[in-house]
């Protein structure tokens, strides 16, 4: 039997802090031993176990691509003692992971379908690890149109900047940056996100919506999806509860009869219509 | 098969097993404190208490039990597991009930991808002998609950007290192992028509007044029923019904030690506290004892019977027993039946 408690070693590669605030910190980490690498497969949405022994575990969602080969990474919130102590590790440091856990995105029912990523703030992790994975050359034309609009509070907080210059000049990717006050650097859009939907107004013809934010942004945006006409069905986000074992056993993450940690952490909105409101 | 030991032949019988096997029975701690330990000698084993407080599932998932251990070497983790069982156990002197809930953890521990190897690894090492309940207390009741008093199910070997001796049933291979235990004699036909009684008796004691069939469809309907704002308000949240069930499961999982060696731990947890879902954000998905109290009624009576159609209580009754409010879970399932609910204020919950 093999243990699923037990964290696979890995190495800190390369620890870089994201935002102005220096909360939040992306940790690229890279297998101690080949098999292991060779034996983890995840698809986005996917999220593992970091621990540090001594501190404890803590669940994050993968924000790196299946398609980015050899590495992972995890932006991490600063907020409690093992994310602290996420921050303060240094490069070269062993870390253990267990994952990779969840269900993920629904990938297989994204084909031949537009795709709408909305994200707010550093919900944005597994978001960037889908579109990495659905802009790659090998997936692109699994997919039709694919729109992103991703805000933050300002502009100093927004998540892989470098990157999303980058996917600013892409013409087979419409991304739409927002903040809610910009600064007197920002030239790109000011607005909330639920507004900058409206806005764009993208057809729900043939589409699937991803949705990941802070819970205000969540409840002001799916109106506006509504009156886009997207059914429940095509509107999937990701939920986040505390949790421990990550595999369905100790119990705390359940939403009903449903483990998020198991069942989850990628929900539709029809599922969870079904469900009682305990998240 | 069907044998019997007499009462004399008990304690050098518990001899003949603990020459092989670890042995766990119920010992008793104190007055009215019983609990399942391993035994070191056999005048421990107290076989007395109509149920022990703690129940059996403590053998195979303990209060608090080690993951592993790490030690830093270098710039190297090493972590020693501590899922091996050495020698194969023995239970003794389980109740039908403790067996039972054994088997509905089992459900989740085992799981379809991530089996858990800390309790597997110690089910698969032990062999049960259950043990009949001649004197149920007025707090049980499995009947209701789909098992009975002398539920064989679960059991390898199983036990009922005849008053001088223990009619023993060897009922799987694991119990046949014991066929040539000297100590086990022949039965005679008495013996049969005297357990034949005994069960007809208890049975009748117990009883099937608790609905607890179709229980799940009913909670379905009652999700955002107002019987929830009613039926916590004399719960304190003392989580004795959650430390003390036998098919509760969950647990914390916490490191102690320091950063250059230390253990991974876990605790049993319960989910009537308000730090058990609490994030570090500070937003609680749970935020009141309403919601707390609904997560544990409706686990065991709609959640798992969703995912293992069954309900995760055996009606062992502890949580009754133990509650310092009086809280009756019975009174509970009652009124998810009764069309009109009885006054909520001066019922006995």
């Amino acid at each position: 039997m093999k243990n699923p408690y037990l964290p696979i070693p890995m190495v800190v590669r390369k620890a870089s802090v994201e935002t102005t605030d220096r909360m939040l910190r992306t940790l690229e980490l890279s297998f101690l031993n080949e098999e292991d690498a060779k034996a983890f497969r995840f698809i986005p949405g996917q999220f593992c176990e970091l621990s540090i022994l001594g501190k404890g575990e803590a669940p994050f969602g993968i924000a790196s691509s299946p398609t980015e080969n050899g590495s992972l990474k995890f932006t991490i919130n600063k907020a409690g003692v093992v994310t602290t102590a996420l921050h303060h590790l240094e490069e070269g440091t062993e870390i253990g992971i267990r994952g990779p856990l969840g269900n993920g995105y629904p990938i297989d029912l994204f084909k031949g379908k537009n795709i709408l990523v909305i994200g707010g703030g550093f919900a944005f992790t597994t978001l960037r690890s889908l579109i990495v994975y659905l802009s790659h050359p090998e997936n692109r034309s699994r997919v039709k149109d694919i729109t992103v609009i991703y805000g933050a509070r300002m502009p100093g907080l927004l998540l892989y900047k470098e990157e999303l210059t980058q996917w600013e000049k892409r013409s087979d990717l419409k991304l739409v940056v927002t903040v809610d006050w910009g600064d007197k650097d920002w030239k790109g859009k000011v607005g909330l996100v639920p507004n900058v939907l409206e806005e764009v107004a993208p057809s729900s013809e043939n589409t699937y919506a991803v949705i990941c934010g802070p819970p205000i942004m969540i409840k002001f945006t799916f109106p506006k999806l509504m009156a886009l006409r997207f059914p429940n069905e095509r509107i999937y986000t990701s939920l986040e509860k505390r949790m421990k074992c990550g595999i369905g056993k100790c119990g705390r993450c359940n939403i009903g009869h449903l483990y998020v940690c198991k069942d989850g952490p990628v929900f539709s909105y029809a599922q969870l219509e079904k469900l009682p409101k305990d998240y | 098969m069907k044998l019997k030991l007499d009462k004399k032949d008990f304690k050098p019988f518990l001899q003949t097993l603990m020459d092989e096997y670890d042995l766990f029975a119920p010992v008793q701690l104190a007055e009215g404190v019983s609990v399942f330990r391993k035994i070191d000698h056999p005048y421990e084993v107290d076989l007395s208490a109509s149920n022990t407080q703690k129940p059996a599932k403590e053998i195979f998932f303990p209060q608090s039990e080690t993951m592993f251990r790490y030690e830093k070497v270098g710039n190297e983790n090493r972590m020693t597991s501590m899922e091996e069982v050495k020698r194969e156990r023995i239970l003794l002197g389980a109740r039908p009930c403790d067996i039972e809930a054994i088997s509905i953890v089992e459900k989740v521990f085992a799981g379809e991808e991530c089996t858990d190897v800390y309790f597997l690894e110690k089910r698969k090492k032990t062999t049960i002998i259950g043990l009949g309940c001649n004197h149920p207390l007025s707090t049980c009741f499995c009947s209701s609950a789909g098992g009975d008093p002398f539920l064989r199910a679960g059991s390898d070997l199983f036990f009922i007290d005849l008053g001088e001796a223990y009619f023993v049933e060897l009922l799987t291979e694991k119990g046949m192992i014991f066929h040539k235990n000297k100590f086990f004699k022949e039965t005679n036909p008495k013996d049969l028509t005297l357990v034949k009684e005994l069960e007809e008796k208890t049975f009748e004691k117990v009883g099937f007044s608790i609905p607890v069939d179709g229980i799940e469809k009913r909670l379905n309907l009652m999700a955002e029923s107002s019987f929830w704002d009613r039926i916590h308000e004399k719960c304190i949240g003392c989580r004795i019904c959650t430390y003390l069930c036998p098919t509760c499961h969950c647990f914390d999982i916490v490191d102690e030690g320091e950063h250059q060696r230390g253990q991974r731990v876990r605790n049993w947890d319960s989910c009537l506290s308000p730090l058990y879902s609490l994030e570090t954000s500070g937003h609680n998905p749970r935020p009141t004892n309403r919601e707390r109290t609904r997560q544990r009624i409706m686990h065991k009576f709609n959640y798992f019977p969703k995912n293992f159609d069954q309900v995760a209580c055996v009606g062992c009754g502890r949580c009754i027993l133990y509650c310092p409010v009086h809280f009756d879970i019975r009174q509970a399932i009652i009124w998810t039946s009764s069309k009109r609910p009885k006054r909520f204020g001066g019922g006995t919950i």
